[in-house]
């Protein structure tokens, strides 16, 4: 029992890195940034190639995937979102705007790559098992678990600590008051699109070393369950992603550990969205926010 | 004012939609798009030199394949292209389909016969794909120089993207649009369940190189499979694994989800408890999963002396890597269906396939001189090995060519019935023959890894 709790977080670290890019932009910009699952597929792929073809460090693959996954969330910016921030109906537009540039990208990495599943060289990790008293983990597993924490912590300092992070929160909370105050909106969004979209690359390449198994499609798996936990953790929470990501990766594991049928999985990890709408519609860590304009 | 709560619900909704769209058109658009381009080329030039006469409806004929709306225009410069004497083939001509029982041919005598093959090029099989469509093309390529069929065989392959209903839609152009002499696929047992009732109802030939599941040859008499079924396999392989083992107790995980590996797991059940093996655990999982961690760590705990895999190719390598990686002792095998049955497994998994047992069809220490000089073929034409599906593929296109040479004439109905009189045939496979209900017969192999290839166990 030990062991799948040791599982589903592992599992969970990789869900909550992915959610803090969609619940950034949330409670940022009120988007739900649905070519996130796009980027962190092209995550994966940049590393992948990188590997592949200079060799380099899987580590040097990570650094080089975030910074252009996060060079990638800013052109998402200008491209699809931008355009349509003044307009009245701006929420439903961007969403559907999103879900266009996600195909985009998902085709160019149908071209560049093909529909096959592609891997990491063997040996680019070590795949040894440690013994940790009844538990068993893996090197892979424990440098996600270890990169995932680092960055989430990262993150929750540039927003609490930083000038960038204040304006973030400001902007978070009013756009139009931000402004006032002399923050320059714009820039705080681009940064916003940058840090969300590095830490999507940055769960692609880490699922896909974790799985070893990276597709032009590996980002709708993965999409669905992201916004089951920025719902179940609380919309534009950070903390609330962490906790909603860790909650549904220990839920998806015990649940197939204890009915020993997977397909439930993604079914029980749904109605627990579909639980937390109707009893806490806020979220976990989530706060009732009336957004002033 | 839109508030936050209304955004989400309408961005799942949003979500939920695309993703069932999403669902349906990955596997038709980008699968159908590159596939097509590629197969006119092959089927243009080989209808020209069908005949001169007919060269002008030959064009015709080449251009309004590539029209599929034109379908009753393709069929009448088709009968002209195809038919110089025989015009009672103009049942290709009736717009109205009319195939059944009609010797509905693609071809002229002493022409071309055309040959479906319906494989999965992308997606979940396509690592069983690739190798197949080689075998397949170098058979063609040596059958049509030795002229072993009497007729020129034209291969048209088609991508059914390991999915039903791409298969369905690639089957209907092969029988009503191309109007092939035979079909040879699909990969996976899950497709052909649906798909070979079309080709039975059809009366068009169909062997099956790759189908291992049961219920696929009781479909109708036209459907012949020449690979081994998991109910001819498994049983050797639990009595290998036994005798040379002598394990006791055994766990199971199985995809509860695909016609094959689902029929693997009713298998090796039956194999376990008919050689007295304790069951400690069952799981499953679904095709698409990447975690089995859950799923290996409950059957960890209850300490097997083997595991049993019923698993595609992809999620059996996770299995693989991830059971090794939570600790499973090196000391308990892995044993495994056909879907195990690829070096691209061996590969993908690394070092924790080591030790893994498959039963086979097909294994490349085979002495078999035909099967040998197939090996040294196949790697210098492809530069890599091949596997038993590229093994089975290539002997299913001799076995076709065999069929058309016995019946005479490319006839539908004259195939079949030819093809179910082989008899000891020599292929790549062994000694081959058709059973009585059309599946296949030659002994088969268990084979173990070690290092970077399969070995022979039993």
């Amino acid at each position: 029992m030990l062991q799948q709790l040791v599982n589903g977080l592992f599992l969970g670290s990789v869900y909550a890195l992915f959610a803090l890019g969609y619940t950034l932009i949330f409670g940022v910009l009120d988007i739900l940034n649905l070519a996130h699952q796009a980027v962190f597929m092209l995550g994966a792929f940049v590393a992948l190639t990188l590997v592949l073809t200079l060799g380099v460090n899987v580590f040097v693959g990570l650094l080089v995937a975030m910074i252009v996954c996060g060079l990638l969330g800013i052109l998402l910016d200008r491209v699809a979102f931008a355009p349509l921030r003044r307009r009245p109906d701006t929420h439903f537009s961007a969403l559907i705007s999103s879900i266009a540039m996600a195909i985009v990208f998902e085709s160019i990495a149908l071209q560049l790559y093909g529909a096959r599943v592609s891997r990491f060289p063997v040996g680019s990790f070590p795949e040894s098992a440690i013994q940790v008293g009844p538990v068993s983990v893996s090197a892979i597993q424990v440098t996600i678990l270890v990169v995932s924490v680092a960055l989430m912590v990262g993150l929750t300092f540039l927003i609490n600590r930083t000038k960038l992070g204040l304006g973030v929160r400001a902007v978070a909370e009013s756009p139009r008051a931000a402004r006032l105050l002399g923050v320059d909106v714009e820039w705080v969004i681009a940064e916003s699109f940058f840090i969300s979209s590095a830490l999507g690359g940055a769960a692609g390449v880490l699922f896909g070393l974790a799985f070893n198994s990276i597709s032009p499609d590996m980002g709708h798996s993965i999409e669905l369950k992201g916004l089951s936990v920025i719902v179940v953790g609380g919309m534009g929470s950070i903390p609330g992603a962490v906790v909603g990501g860790f909650a549904l990766g220990l839920i998806e594991v015990l649940s197939v550990a204890i009915t020993g049928q997977s397909s439930m999985r993604d079914a029980i990890a749904f109605a627990c969205l579909f639980l937390m709408l109707i009893v806490r519609p806020t979220g976990l860590l989530g706060v009732r926010q009336a957004r002033a304009g | 004012m839109i508030s936050r709560r209304r955004v989400l619900v309408g961005g799942l909704a949003t979500v939920l939609l695309a993703a069932c769209g999403g669902a349906a058109s990955p596997t038709a658009a980008p699968t159908t798009a590159p596939s097509k381009p590629p197969e006119k080329p092959t089927s243009a030039p080989a209808a020209t030199p069908v005949s001169s006469a007919a060269s002008p409806a030959a064009t015709g004929a080449a251009a309004a394949a590539t029209k599929p709306a034109a379908a009753t225009a393709a069929a009448t410069p088709a009968a002209g292209a195809t038919s110089t004497g025989a015009s009672a083939t103009s049942t290709a001509a009736t717009p109205a389909a009319k195939p059944a029982g009609s010797p509905a041919a693609a071809t002229s005598a002493g022409g071309s016969a055309k040959i479906g093959a319906a494989l999965s090029i992308t997606k979940d099989a396509a690592v069983y794909g690739a190798t197949q469509k080689n075998g397949i093309q170098l058979a063609q390529d040596e059958l049509n120089e030795a002229n072993a069929a009497g007729v020129k065989l034209d291969v048209l392959i088609e991508d059914d993207a390991s999915d039903k209903t791409q298969g369905i839609n690639v089957f209907n152009k092969f029988i009503n649009q191309d109007k092939v002499l035979a079909i040879i696929g699909p990969t996976l047992s899950n497709t052909a369940q649906a798909t070979d009732p079309i080709a039975q109802q059809a009366q068009v030939p169909v062997l099956g190189v790759s189908n291992t599941a049961g219920g696929i040859t009781s479909i109708g008499n036209y459907i012949f499979r020449d690979s081994l079924t998991e109910a001819q396999v498994i049983p050797q392989t639990i009595k290998a694994v036994k005798t040379k083992l002598n394990i006791a107790k055994a766990a199971i995980i199985y995809g509860n989800d695909d016609a094959f590996t689902k029929a693997g797991y009713d298998e090796f059940k039956k194999a376990l408890q008919a050689n007295g093996i304790q069951i400690t655990s069952e799981q499953t999982f679904a095709k698409g999963d990447k975690d089995f961690s859950a799923q290996l760590t409950q059957i960890k705990g209850t300490n097997p002396d083997a595991i049993v895999v019923s698993a595609l190719a992809e999620e059996g390598t996770g299995i693989l890597q991830q059971g090794r990686r939570l600790g499973i002792d090196p000391k308990v095998p892995f044993v495994g269906g056909n879907g195990l049955n690829s070096p691209a497994v061996i590969k993908n998994a690394g070092g924790a396939a080591e030790g893994t047992i498959v039963g086979a069809a097909w294994n490349a220490a085979s002495p078999n001189p035909k099967s040998q000089d197939f090996i040294k073929k196949y790697t210098a034409k492809y530069n890599s090995a091949p596997d038993q599906f590229a093994a089975q593929a290539y002997a299913g296109m001799y076995i076709l060519a065999e069929g058309i040479k016995r019946a005479g004439a490319p006839d539908r109905a004259k195939l079949r019935d030819a093809l179910a009189t082989i008899k000891d045939f020599d292929t790549v496979l062994g000694k081959f023959s058709f059973t009585a209900d059309r599946d296949a017969d030659h002994p088969a192999i268990i084979q173990i890894v070690k290092g970077d290839h399969f070995e022979v166990f039993a």
